[in-house]
């Protein structure tokens, strides 16, 4: 225990002081965008990792909450009413997205969050008139909080490093919540669940209503960091890409979507420099790591450091699948 | 005007079905949402177009030849990547998502970033005037091939062994099984053929859509909301499901451009309140 909160504050050390040890601005801008893709990801492994439902439409959110900011600024709005509308217009897509696609569970899930997502998308390409089409919206300003200018990066990412601070913390009081319990119960057994009186429904669509929280945040943060934001962040592979992550790094953990967040961002930021297309070398990460590494890296790596040889217990997301939901 | 419109919509309609059925039985039979469906219409499309454009292959040929091709393929996919993952819907499923990635990239390198237009087969070109009105011959062509498929499909299912034979898997697996049927060959078999449907609808939509980079993940949506609208594995379903989706997009597109994509989820939202099975599904026991 000593030893956890020991590498957790030289975790913390080691990242407040990325500005310090990492070369450049443009590195510190890579580590802001990790940052903000660990939160989407833990977003989207809420879901998928305690609650058993795997979203391909989070990017719906995540860029309803990037256009909303960015159409507000554009509209003239302060940034704290620019954040306030974006936050609270992405909760309110969050439950129509959550109340539709709870309509069923696993494949069906997946099927409605999948075809929402694309909806999103398909506004954002062709209602022109607020979103600007394939053209986008460029976001001239980053806010100034206590007169702090986050348009230095270093700075731009000390903010995004606490607001990522608070999320993870409350992602962890949250999950070791009694609702946090509750939820991987709606996981396990839902039926026994319902029989023990819980309401099901309502468990899931607050974990969705959480889910879209954080997302929002992400989106948020995103287009601050970006200064612009287009169609192809509301796209398909833009909801893929926190699946894989938390996938890759271990569903059902915290630490594991985060650091899957940084290896698939890394490895696309060095794979930019040499291929131009990062959607083939995105499809294949996903076919490798499902075909061979369904647990995920976090969870891999502590069972091979606990030296557990016992039967490797399958990846609480691919059981969550296997147990059959009627279609 | 709304004659023309009217008739676009059907044919959309039918291109739809020729899509969304083969998705349907494979979701219907394997429970897996087959996420490479939109890639296969479009590669059917660009092989299609390639043997039309640069060969000069004869237009329905090409069609056949691209059907084939894109049911090897699936089939490949089925044999050697989703049955090593049998029983995990979870990893099937992003399998078939990481594999249309790939096929979207691959496409781009080999076909580049211009649309394909194909022309359609010169006996079906221009129009036939009837009652006054214009009717673009092609398109009358494609909405009676898709109700030719939709009937032998029907046939098919209904009334040869190897749709007993696939009913019965998608009612019950485990019993099929059990009564001797050999269900993975079963997977096989409706894989490639979905496959084949798709690749051919592919084609059959080069000279209407053309075929252009990003073809897959725009009609991939479309045959998911076709599914949710009519049911998994149910034909009727499809066929009633890709008319009606043909006609809101067709007319969305003309009305409401700029919103065209998002009344396709107007169906979708009454379907799944009033009736989450589908309007031609079955309920969950």
């Amino acid at each position: 225990m000593i030893a956890r909160r020991a590498l957790i504050g030289l975790a913390a050390v080691l990242l407040a002081a990325v500005p310090l040890w990492v070369p450049g601005n443009y590195d510190i801008s890579v580590c802001s965008e990790i940052l903000i893709y660990a939160i989407f990801a833990l977003s989207v492994d809420l879901l998928i990792g305690f609650a058993g439902l795997v979203s391909l439409g989070h990017a719906g959110l995540f860029s309803l909450a990037g256009y909303t900011l960015a159409v507000c600024l554009g509209a003239g709005f302060g940034q704290p009413a620019a954040i306030a509308l974006a936050l609270a217009v992405t909760l309110a897509g969050t439950a129509v997205f959550a109340a539709l696609s709870l309509r069923t569970t696993g494949v069906g899930f997946i099927m409605i969050t999948l075809a929402l997502g694309q909806i999103m998308w398909g506004l954002a390409y062709r209602w022109v008139g607020l979103t600007g089409g394939d053209n986008g919206i460029s976001v001239a300003s980053r806010p100034a909080p206590f007169g702090i200018s986050l348009a230095v990066p270093s700075h731009f990412y000390e903010a995004t490093l606490i607001v990522f601070a608070f999320a993870v913390f409350a992602y962890r009081v949250f999950i070791d919540s009694p609702f946090g319990a509750s939820l991987r119960g709606t996981r396990d057994q839902p039926r026994r669940m319902s029989a023990l009186g819980y309401n099901v429904w309502m468990i899931r669509f607050s974990a969705f209503m959480v889910s879209g929280l954080l997302a929002a945040i992400a989106g948020i943060l995103f287009v601050f960091r970006a200064e612009f934001i287009s169609p192809p962040t509301a796209a398909l592979t833009a909801s893929a890409e926190p699946v894989l992550m938390a996938i890759s790094g271990g569903s059902g953990t915290i630490l594991g979507p985060i650091v899957g967040a940084a290896l698939v961002e890394i490895v696309k930021n060095i794979a930019s420099a040499y291929i131009t297309r990062w959607n083939m070398l995105l499809g294949a990460t996903f076919v490798v790591i499902v075909m061979f590494m369904p647990e995920g890296l976090v969870p891999g790596t502590m069972r091979l450091m606990r030296r557990g040889f016992g039967p490797r217990p399958p990846a609480p997301a691919a059981a969550a699948a296997e147990r059959k939901t009627p279609p | 005007m709304w004659t023309i419109l009217a008739i676009n919509s059907v044919t959309f309609g039918g291109l739809l079905f020729l899509l969304s059925a083969g998705f349907s039985l494979i979701f219907g039979l394997m429970r897996v949402p087959n996420l490479t469906h939109g890639s296969m219409f479009m590669l059917g499309g660009y092989i299609g177009g390639s043997l039309i454009a640069t060969y000069h292959v004869p237009f329905w040929l090409a069609a056949l030849l691209a059907a084939a091709a894109v049911a090897a393929f699936g089939g490949v996919i089925e044999r050697f990547l989703l049955r090593r993952l049998a029983g995990s819907v979870l990893a099937q499923v992003l399998v078939t998502l990481g594999i249309a990635f790939i096929v979207s990239d691959f496409s781009l390198m080999v076909w580049g970033g211009d649309p394909l237009s194909v022309d359609a087969p010169r006996a079906l070109a221009g129009g036939t005037r009837a009652l006054g009105v214009f009717f673009p011959t092609y398109r009358i062509a494609v909405i009676l091939i898709a109700v030719a498929i939709a009937a032998i499909l029907w046939a098919m299912l209904d009334r040869t062994r190897l749709g007993a034979m696939i009913r019965a898997g998608v009612d019950d697996p485990e019993m099929a099984r059990v009564v001797g049927i050999r269900v993975s060959r079963l997977f096989t078999i409706v894989f490639c053929l979905g496959a084949a449907l798709a690749g051919f609808g592919g084609v059959m939509g080069a000279p209407i859509l053309s075929v252009y980079p990003g073809l897959d993940f725009a009609m991939l949506p479309l045959a998911l909301v076709v599914v949710i609208l009519g049911g998994a594995g149910s034909l009727p379903g499809s066929l009633v499901g890709s008319i009606v989706i043909g006609f809101i997009y067709n007319f969305g597109l003309v009305m409401v451009p700029q919103l065209a994509y998002f009344i396709l989820f107007l169906p979708m939202v009454l379907v799944l309140v009033l009736r989450p099975q589908g309007l031609f599904g079955r309920a969950a026991p």
